[in-house]
């Protein structure tokens, strides 16, 4: 999963499998931060928290 | 799976097992679990919950008296190689728990690594891999018996037939020691070649044509190290498994029963 | 007023608590059954289970890609929905990502029991043999795991209580923002591990019944199982919606929404099943006498493996299925759609039965024997926990969270 495992290598699968992996969950995860400090904010900016999500 | 190649001096350890000679007495499958500290259970009746790295098979050609012929098959892990080490275990396992030596030629199993899914043992068409559905135990005076060479394996996972590797791993420390780095054929034998009164079972290095092996079996390296000896076969040669054991028999229907054939072959 | 009614979401009747509580309670004893089973399985080891050393994958393998077939429905509903903009199925896509989200967590858990040294499970991440199509299962299972919980979890704080705290209003908000991101990325991850999940047998080449031709690494299985995924999936989404429609006693999505999942599903079960039945035809007489069989072998051992199983999975819960769906008649006609969507979630469990466990059953060497193996109470339970678990959440995601958006439209409250 990592470079530091002595199972890597710097080969085509390794870099096709593990980028696609790390592709997917750095989008994940920068998007699940992105939405959890944007709501932080607009906590912080005092909005009214009442509406439809929709 | 690195492909730790030797440097032109890979060697690929396989067997020749003379079917003509078995006898079927069993000796192999004693000798390889007093070897590798093979665990057993009180009650072995099921023969599929038994773990028998080696497992010799009856066969016959399913005809009546007098024309009756009866054989025995002794398996072990076949060590496939696949297409350049993409045995059907290796490939497959998730954790890299097996692996292909390509400097000795045996697939080997980490058992400290292996976490029990038991794809390999799907993937094996020989039934060669044996799951550790108990935690293994020995009747209490039997534990001193066990070999110090060989770790005995927790349960819930797979393990199977190394060709006896710590015995590779202490004739190369004795070769080192000696300042050697080749190995006289005599000198890693596997514990069944060993313990096979009839002499069936010959053990060595597939690519060192002095090795009694290479000898019998003459694999052409060419065509995926396929018998050259028109009386040796290996099982199930279609699949493309590439096995390193190959089998001798003089009798046709013996040599017809290694793989599979449609009726319009016959 | 009833006792959680202020939990409720606004504008919706629902059962009395007593009445929600007993249902609950009956659940409730299955699932603990099937706890007990598994902590059995956990700490007694696999002996607990029938399998042995020539049928290594049990019932639950197959309960395993049997949900995460009929879990389809989250991804390619969300593909729909977020990607091609069929801006209808917003009215079933949150109950696509419940039941895909209990699959999904059901799957995990199974894969959790199966494995002879479960506290090892992280090893398939930390030391992956990316050559292995477990570990791909593995890792975008689990990645697909997490955008299932990201989508469920703005539902979650659609609850009303729950909504009303100004950070998780914002936080569901901003999380059905970019949805559309996380459904793309949820959609490239089941791509692949419903995929590789086909390729679980179909890489298998010492096992010629499981084993498929295919295109670079990947066997034709593994573009079958997402095919088969994306077609079933939506079946399986429309029949737990209208067998909820049927218990609540009211109608909770338009006829247009379900309409037209069905006939995108049709669509999609249609050109599957062709292109299974080529797979089929191709396996059985080129594939397989490429290694010395004759494809009827597979079938001949005994009725429980014979060729009736094929005749049920491509004609009866695959032709059948596809041609109601896609006939708008039938389609639109209640009985003739139950049916469909019945057969079709039939069909790709079927499907997965017989391209995992019955890859287990005949013998390649051809002095071997055929392997037959009979689930053991344990196996049973452990596989039907994740039936009642999946209830519960449905009962309780019901009753407390506005799952669909209609329901207030289609039931409006006269007192």
């Amino acid at each position: 999963m990592f470079p530091f495992s002595f199972e890597w290598a710097w080969d085509m699968s390794h870099i096709v499998f593990m980028g696609g992996l790390w592709y997917a969950l750095s989008i994940i995860g920068a998007g699940l931060t992105y939405c959890i400090i944007k709501a932080a904010v607009d906590t912080l900016k005092g909005d009214a928290g009442t509406g439809d999500h929709h | 799976m690195k492909n730790n190649h030797n440097n032109g001096k890979a060697k690929k350890f396989g067997m020749v097992i003379d079917l003509d000679k078995c006898t079927g007495c069993g000796s192999c499958m004693v000798a390889c679990m007093s070897e590798n500290n093979v665990p057993f259970k009180a009650d072995e009746t099921d023969k599929r919950l038994s773990i028998t790295w080696m497992l010799v098979y009856k066969l016959n050609n399913g005809k009546s008296h007098p024309d009756y012929d009866e054989c025995y098959l002794p398996r072990p892990c076949m060590q496939c190689e696949g297409d350049h080490g993409h045995s059907p275990c290796v490939s497959v396992c998730p954790a890299v728990a097996t692996d292909y030596s390509h400097e000795t030629g045996i697939v080997s199993q980490i058992y400290t690594r292996c976490f029990g899914c038991r794809y390999c043992m799907a993937a094996c068409p020989y039934h060669a891999r044996y799951f550790n559905w108990w935690d293994p135990a020995w009747p209490a005076d039997m534990e001193k018996y066990l070999s110090p060479n060989v770790s005995p394996r927790m349960r819930g996972i797979v393990e199977k037939c190394g060709f006896c590797f710590h015995r590779y791993q202490l004739a190369m420390d004795k070769a080192y020691y000696e300042g050697r780095d080749e190995l006289e054929e005599g000198e890693y034998q596997t514990s069944c070649t060993q313990a096979c009164p009839a002499g069936a079972i010959v053990f060595g290095d597939l690519n060192n044509p002095k090795h009694a092996v290479h000898k019998i079996a003459l694999p052409d390296s060419k065509h995926g190290g396929r018998p050259k000896n028109p009386n040796a076969f290996r099982l199930l040669e279609r699949l493309g498994t590439n096995p390193k054991v190959y089998y001798l028999s003089s009798r046709k229907w013996v040599r017809d029963s290694g793989d599979n054939y449609r009726p319009d072959e016959k | 007023m009833d006792l959680d009614s202020a939990l409720w979401p606004k504008g919706v009747q629902r059962c009395t608590f007593p009445k929600f509580m007993i249902g609950i309670t009956v659940v409730s004893v299955v699932l603990v059954w099937g706890v007990y089973a598994a902590l059995l399985c956990w700490f007694k080891g696999l002996n607990q289970t029938n399998m042995n050393d020539y049928y290594g994958f049990a019932l639950w393998i197959w309960a395993d890609l049997a949900v995460i077939a009929l879990g389809g429905g989250a991804f390619f509903t969300g593909f729909l929905r977020y990607l091609v903009k069929k801006d209808e199925l917003k009215h079933i896509i949150n109950y696509a990502v419940l039941i895909g989200f209990i699959c999904y967590s059901s799957a995990q858990l199974i894969l959790g029991i199966d494995v002879g040294q479960p506290l090892r499970g992280w090893f398939i991440f930390w030391h992956a043999n990316v050559h292995s199509m477990l570990t791909e299962v593995a890792f975008c299972l689990s990645c697909y795991f997490v955008v299932l919980c990201i989508e469920y979890i703005p539902l979650i704080l659609e609850n009303r209580q729950l909504d009303k705290v100004p950070f998780f209003h914002h936080l569901g908000h901003n999380m059905h923002g970019i949805m559309a991101i996380f459904a793309a990325t949820g959609a490239f991850l089941s791509c692949f591990h419903q995929g590789s999940l086909g390729g679980v047998s179909g890489v298998l080449f010492g096992r010629p019944f499981g084993f498929r031709e295919g295109v670079f690494i990947w066997p034709w299985t593994f573009f079958l199982f997402t095919w088969s995924a994306a077609a079933c999936g939506p079946c399986f989404t429309i029949l737990v919606t209208k067998l909820t429609e049927a218990i609540s006693k009211k109608q909770l999505v338009k006829p247009n929404v379900v309409d037209l999942l069905a006939k995108i599903s049709g669509w999609m079960l249609f050109t599957y099943i062709i292109a299974k039945t080529v797979d089929t035809w191709y396996w059985a007489f080129v594939t397989v006498p490429s290694k010395g069989f004759n494809w009827a072998f597979f079938y001949s051992n005994n009725d429980f493996y014979g060729t009736w199983i094929l005749w049920l999975e491509i004609v009866i819960c695959g032709y059948i299925p596809a041609l109601l769906l896609i006939t708008k008649k039938t389609r639109q006609t209640n009985s003739t759609l139950w049916i469909a969507i019945i057969l079709a979630s039939i069909g790709v469990c079927v499907n997965r039965w017989a391209l995992v466990l019955q890859v287990m059953a005949p013998p390649v060497m051809p002095f071997d024997t055929w392997a037959l193996y009979i689930p053991s109470w344990q196996e049973v339970a452990t596989t039907i926990l994740p039936v009642a678990y999946g209830v519960m959440l449905i009962m309780i995601s019901f009753r407390y969270l506005p799952i669909f958006p209609q329901e207030r439209e289609l039931n409006p409250i006269t007192n």
